[in-house]
C-alpha cells in the first residue's frame, strides 16, 4: 500500500531529484508549473521544427545541383523527424499532438520567430545552416542536460543531426564564396539579412525575460538568453572571417577586458513585431501549416476508419 | 556532450550516410568498372539510362513538391524518403549515361542544361501534383511498373546498370508497399476517401499504356516488358482496396511520339522552369 | 474518431544490444506504425530490428518500486490525463 503523501512531501522529493541532478521521468510527480513550462517549451520547439521546414523547403525544387537538392531534402526531412521526436516528448507529459497542432494553427502557441523571415535566394539555405542552425545548436546543446528525461534524450538525437545541418550550410557558403562574383554577392546579401534575426533567436535580454529564473531553478534552462547570445557571437565572428564575409554590425569588436566580442544593440522593436505576429511571413507560415493539416483531414480519417473496420473483421 | 549509451548505438558517429541518403558521395560510380561491355550498344545504353534517370528525377520533383504539404508528419518523412531514393537513382543513372555515351556529361549537365524535348521521361512522372489520392495512385502505378522492370534489369548485360537496378529494388519494394497500403486504406476507408482514390486512379490510368510501349532503344537493348506482373499486382491491390480498374482510353501520342520521344504534357515546361531556374541564372557557378 | 493510436517504439541498433525505447509515434494500424518507425527512428537503416507496441497496452510500475513519489494517475505509461492551458501571451522560445 502506498501511504498518502502531502503535496509538500512530493514537492520536496521533486526538488531533491533536481538537486541530485537526476532526470525527471514521465510518471514522476511534478508541480503543475513544471509540467506547464515543459509542455510549453517542448511544444514551441516542436512547432519551430515543423514551421522551419517551410523557409528551406521553399528551395528544394530549385536547388541548383542534384547533390545540394538531396542534402536539402534530407535536411528538411530531418526537421519533420525532429518535430515528431519532440511532439512525442510532450505526449509523455500528457499533451496531445492533435491538440498542440490545433494551438499552432490557431496562433495560440508560438514557434521560433526566425522562421517568419523569408528565404529569398539559394544562399539563404547556406546561411540558415550556418547561422540559424548554429544559433539553435547553442540553444540546444545545454538542453541535452534538461532535467526532463524524454526531452533531454530527444535533444541528444536532434543535436547530433543539427551539427550535420550546420556543417552542410557552412560548406555550401564556402563553395559559393569560391565561385563567381555573383555567388559571393549572393552570400553577403544573405548574411546581411540573417545576422540580426539570428541574434534575436536567443530571446529578449535577460532583464526582460521573466521566466528565466524559474526555468534555471528547474534545470529546464541552463544558461540565460544573453549568455547564449554572447557565446554565439564569439563563435560566429571567427567563422565569418574564414568565410570572408563581414557581419553587418559596425560595433562588433573584440573586448580584451571581457574576453568577448562587443556587439551592437538589437532592433527590439522589430523583434516585438515579429513575435506578436506581424513579421514578414507569420501569416503565410501559419496559414500554410493550417491548410496542409486541414487538407489531410480526410486522409487521416480514412486510415482510422479502415483500421477500425479491420479490427472489427478480425473479431 | 555526454551521450546515453543506448543512443550512441543508434547514432553511430561513423554512420554519416544515415543522415542523408545519396548525399555522401561526389561520383557515384567511382571505383566501379564503367567500361561498356563488348556487345552492348553504348549509345542505346546511354539513351536508356537517361530515360530511367529522367523518370526518377521528374517524379522525385513532384514528390519534393509535397514537402510541408503531407497529411501527417509521418507521411512527410515517408514521402521525402521516396523522393530521396528516386533522386539517388537518377544520379546513378545519369552518371552511367555520361560514361556510356562517351560525352563525360555530369549529372548536373543532364538535369539542368537540357531543354524539354531532350527529357525522355514517361508522361506519368510529370503529372501535376494533385491530392493525396492522386499521389498514391501515381506512386502505386509508377513503383509497381518500375519494380517489375528493375527486377529484370538485374540481369542486364551491363554490370553497372545491373548494380543500379539491384540497389533500386530494395527501395522500390518499399515505395510500392507504402503506396499499396495507402491505396487499401483510402479505398476501404470512408466514402469520400474511396471516391478520391478512385479519381486518382482515373487520372493516372490514361498514361499506363505508355509505360509498356516498347521504344526502339529498349528493343535494341532487349529490355523486357513486364506488363503481366504489373497487371497482377495492380489487380490484387485494387481488389483489396475495393477499387476498380478505370476503364479509360489511353492518352494519345503526338504523331506517334510520347514522353520517351521527348514529347511531353504542358505541365513539363513549368516543372523544368522551376527545376532549372537557379542553375541557369548563374552560368559557370559551382554549388 | 480520426485520432491515430499512440505507439511506443523500441529499436535494436545493432546485433548484441537490447531493444531500447527510442520514442513514440502515431499510426492508424500496426503496419503503419512499423513503417513509420522505420522511417523516423532508423531512417531505414537495414539490419536494425524494431518493435512497436501500443502505448495503451503497456503496464508499468512506478519508476522505483519502493518509491511512492510517482504521479497517482494509474499505470498507463507515458500518458497523463490533464492538459494544462498555455496562456496566449507566452513569449517566443
Amino acid at each position: 500500500m502506498i501511504a498518502a503523501l502531502s503535496e509538500e512531501d512530493l514537492e520536496r522529493h521533486f526538488e531533491h531529484t533536481l538537486e541530485k541532478d537526476q532526470r525527471i521521468e514521465p510518471r514522476d510527480w511534478v508541480p503543475d508549473g513544471y509540467r506547464k513550462t515543459m509542455i510549453r517549451q517542448i511544444a514551441q520547439h516542436a512547432h519551430s521544427e515543423i514551421i522551419g521546414m517551410q523557409p528551406e523547403g521553399n528551395w528544394i525544387t530549385r536547388a541548383p545541383s542534384l547533390r545540394r537538392k538531396a542534402i536539402l531534402l534530407a535536411k528538411v526531412q530531418d526537421e519533420a523527424g525532429h518535430g515528431l521526436y519532440l511532439y512525442s516528448a510532450t505526449e509523455t507529459l500528457g499533451a496531445d499532438r492533435t491538440d498542440l497542432t490545433e494551438r499552432l494553427i490557431t496562433g495560440r502557441q508560438k514557434y521560433s520567430s526566425i522562421f517568419n523571415y523569408p528565404t529569398l535566394t539559394f544562399a539563404d539555405v547556406g546561411v540558415i545552416g550556418w547561422l540559424v542552425d548554429g544559433a539553435a545548436i547553442c540553444n540546444q546543446v545545454p538542453l541535452c542536460r534538461s532535467s526532463y528525461g524524454p526531452y533531454a534524450r530527444a535533444m541528444i538525437r536532434i543535436c547530433k543531426e543539427e551539427s550535420f545541418h550546420q556543417r552542410q550550410g557552412f560548406e555550401l557558403l564556402m563553395t559559393m564564396m569560391k565561385g563567381t562574383a555573383a555567388q559571393r554577392d549572393m552570400v553577403r546579401e544573405a548574411v546581411n539579412r540573417w545576422w540580426w534575426p539570428s541574434l534575436m533567436m536567443f530571446g529578449p535580454p535577460d532583464a526582460d525575460s521573466p521566466n528565466t529564473a524559474q526555468s534555471m531553478a528547474w534545470k529546464v534552462k541552463r544558461h540565460t538568453n544573453d549568455e547564449l547570445r554572447q557565446r554565439f557571437v564569439d563563435m560566429s565572428v571567427p567563422q565569418a572571417e574564414v568565410l570572408g564575409v563581414t557581419l553587418p554590425d559596425p560595433d562588433l569588436r573584440w573586448n580584451a577586458d571581457r574576453g568577448h566580442y562587443d556587439f551592437g544593440e538589437l532592433d527590439w522593436d522589430e523583434f516585438k513585431q515579429v513575435v506578436s505576429g506581424n513579421g514578414p511571413c507569420n501569416a503565410e507560415r501559419v496559414e500554410h501549416r493550417r491548410k496542409a493539416h486541414e487538407d489531410g483531414e480526410w486522409v487521416r480519417e480514412a486510415a482510422a476508419v479502415h483500421a477500425a473496420r479491420q479490427k472489427e473483421r478480425q473479431r | 556532450m555526454a551521450f546515453d549509451n543506448a543512443f550512441e548505438a543508434l547514432t553511430d558517429a561513423s554512420d554519416d550516410s544515415r543522415w542523408a541518403f545519396g548525399t555522401g558521395f561526389e561520383d557515384p560510380l567511382s571505383g566501379v568498372d564503367t567500361s561498356v561491355p563488348s556487345g552492348v550498344d553504348g549509345s542505346a545504353l546511354a539513351a536508356y539510362c537517361l530515360m530511367l534517370g529522367d523518370d526518377a528525377l521528374i517524379f522525385s520533383h513532384r514528390l519534393q513538391q509535397w514537402c510541408t504539404n503531407a497529411p501527417e508528419l509521418e507521411d512527410e518523412v515517408a514521402i521525402a524518403n521516396i523522393g530521396l531514393d528516386l533522386l539517388g537513382q537518377a544520379r546513378l543513372l545519369f552518371a552511367r549515361a555520361g560514361k556510356a555515351d562517351g560525352s563525360g556529361r555530369s549529372e548536373d549537365d543532364f538535369a539542368f542544361l537540357r531543354v524539354e524535348h531532350e527529357f525522355r521521361n514517361v508522361r506519368l512522372a510529370e503529372l501535376e501534383r494533385g491530392d493525396f489520392g492522386q499521389l498514391i495512385a501515381v506512386l502505386l502505378v509508377f513503383s509497381t511498373w518500375r519494380l517489375a522492370l528493375f527486377s529484370r534489369l538485374v540481369d542486364s548485360e551491363d554490370a553497372v546498370l545491373a548494380a543500379i537496378a539491384a540497389k533500386g529494388i530494395k527501395e522500390l519494394t518499399y515505395h510500392r508497399d507504402y503506396a499499396a497500403r495507402w491505396a487499401v486504406r483510402l479505398g476501404d476507408g470512408t466514402e469520400y476517401s474511396h471516391e478520391r482514390m478512385q479519381a486518382g486512379l482515373g487520372s493516372a490510368w490514361p498514361y499506363v499504356e505508355e509505360l509498356f510501349a516498347q521504344h526502339d532503344v529498349e528493343r535494341r537493348l532487349g529490355v523486357p516488358v513486364p506488363r503481366e506482373e504489373f497487371d497482377e499486382v495492380l489487380s490484387q491491390v485494387l481488389e483489396a482496396a475495393t477499387l476498380t480498374t478505370p476503364e479509360v482510353p489511353p492518352r494519345a501520342a503526338v504523331a506517334g511520339r510520347t514522353g520517351r520521344d521527348g514529347v511531353h504534357t504542358e505541365a513539363m515546361g513549368f516543372l523544368l522552369a522551376e527545376l532549372q531556374s537557379v542553375a541557369r541564372a548563374y552560368p559557370g557557378a559551382t554549388w | 474518431m480520426n485520432d491515430w493510436t499512440l505507439y511506443e517504439v523500441f529499436v535494436r541498433g545493432k546485433r548484441g544490444l537490447n531493444h531500447v525505447h527510442v520514442g513514440s509515434l502515431r499510426a492508424a494500424d500496426d503496419e503503419m506504425a512499423l513503417h513509420n518507425a522505420r522511417d523516423l527512428y532508423t531512417r531505414r537503416n537495414e539490419g536494425v530490428s524494431i518493435w512497436v507496441v501500443r502505448a495503451a497496452d503497456i503496464t508499468a510500475s512506478s519508476p522505483d518500486e519502493k518509491d511512492p513519489f510517482f504521479a497517482p494517475s494509474g499505470d498507463k505509461v507515458y500518458r497523463h490525463p490533464t492538459f494544462y492551458d498555455i496562456p496566449d501571451n507566452v513569449p517566443h522560445m
